[in-house]
């Protein structure tokens, strides 16, 4: 199993208060807070693209790892906003990044993109030696004109990076589960003319159900009990659903780190952005195993566990 | 379930559970929608159907659940009488 070096991300400069979006959909802002936990989120700026935004977070996870970016032997990109149906950003963030003809996965898992693409980057590791993982969405492309107040309000802009490398360093993958269910693919999926269907209590269960039930799994493959945990770090959806996922767990609600009120849903891009804020507090626990986990359209879910070296 | 009494039975347990996940005293009509309308939140059909479970001992596999099917008081008790009759 390889390890995880660092993590970086970038969040555009425009802060989307509750307020100004209560006024577009005709709901109160304390509404969207009780229903979501979310406070305020970011939205690129007109012209910023995926493609930059993953850029800025790739290169802000370079500079932390003290990674040289002549070792970087692939690219995994996450991300169901692109400007293009074809090519994926892939290429043009590489080129971005001045890392020559280094080849590039384009990921289309939408809020499970920062999971897969982190297991995928750990199978290729091996092969590819460093691997620079990036998620990045601009929803308020798809959002922005959305007059929906259930499903114009929970979502923002962002991308998230990490480095994963078969060379020691922070972290250590041990484990990981992953799933896909396709029987219920129109619970939640976007559309080319960028119409975003939502059956809310649907994906609320479907997700409080399985995420706690797949880190159970992967824990218990390994066995490691939930005591174990110092901290889980989990597809920023929605504050509630969060909460949910810690009580299931029977977890102390603060082991689950949340960032959801000031980014809110940033789809694939959300995991890794709260993993990079929580490694920049990330103390040594006595609990030896931290937990990525996310849960998105499609469906795909999942699990990783990691363990500090 | 062909008994009378229990019938009214359980549509009064019914309405007891919506009532519960809707954490308000509401008293929708048997047939009036209860997540489309948004009477009740997205949240409420995890709630019922963890309160199937407790109270009533029905369970609901993963891929079962489906909104459509608990969506009004007659749709929670036509699925009881299907899954526990």
């Amino acid at each position: 199993m390889a390890f995880i070096t660092g993590f970086g991300k970038y969040l555009p400069e425009r802060i989307v208060t509750n307020k100004e979006l209560a006024h577009r959909l005709s709901c109160e802002a304390a509404w969207i807070e009780r229903m979501s936990g979310i406070q305020e989120r970011r939205y690129a700026a007109d012209g910023e693209t995926v493609c930059e935004m993953a850029a800025r977070a790739a290169v802000d996870c370079i500079e932390r790892s003290a990674v040289d970016r002549a070792q970087i032997g692939l690219v995994i990109v996450a991300t169901s906003t692109a400007e293009c149906r074809f090519p994926g950003p892939g290429a043009a963030i590489v080129e971005r990044l001045g890392l020559g003809a280094t080849p590039a996965i384009d990921l289309c898992v939408a809020s499970a993109g920062s999971l897969f693409s982190l297991v995928l980057a750990d199978s290729c590791a091996a092969t590819f030696g460093t691997v620079l993982v990036i998620a990045a969405e601009k929803m308020s492309s798809v959002v922005a004109a959305n007059t929906d107040k259930k499903t114009a309000f929970p979502f923002g802009d962002g991308a998230g990076a990490c480095i994963v490398t078969r060379n020691t360093a922070a972290l250590r993958m041990i484990g990981s589960r992953l799933y896909s269910n396709g029987r219920l693919a129109t619970d939640l999926c976007l559309q080319h003319d960028n119409t975003l269907q939502m059956n809310g209590p649907s994906v609320i269960a479907q997700a409080a159900r399985k995420v706690p039930k797949v880190i159970t799994e992967v824990l218990e493959q390994h066995s490691y009990g939930t005591g174990d945990v110092a901290a889980v770090v989990v597809h920023q959806a929605n504050l509630n659903l969060i909460v949910r996922i810690a009580d299931a767990l029977q977890l102390p609600r603060q082991r689950l780190f949340s960032n959801i009120a000031r980014y809110g849903n940033t789809s694939s891009a959300s995991m890794l952005i709260a993993a990079a804020e929580w490694f920049e507090c990330a103390s040594k626990s006595p609990a030896p195993i931290v937990v990525f986990a996310a849960f998105g359209a499609g469906f795909y879910w999942g699990a990783v566990l990691a363990r500090f070296v | 379930m062909s008994n009378p009494e229990a019938d009214l039975m359980r549509r009064e347990r019914i309405m007891q559970i919506i009532q519960k996940v809707a954490g308000r005293d509401i008293s929708p009509r048997p047939d009036e929608s209860l997540f489309k309308s948004g009477l009740v939140d997205s949240f409420a059909l995890l709630d019922m159907l963890a309160l199937l479970d407790s109270e009533m001992g029905v369970q609901t596999p993963d891929d079962d659940i489906n909104p459509n099917t608990f969506d009004s008081g007659a749709l929670i008790k036509a699925f009881l009488d299907r899954t526990a009759p």
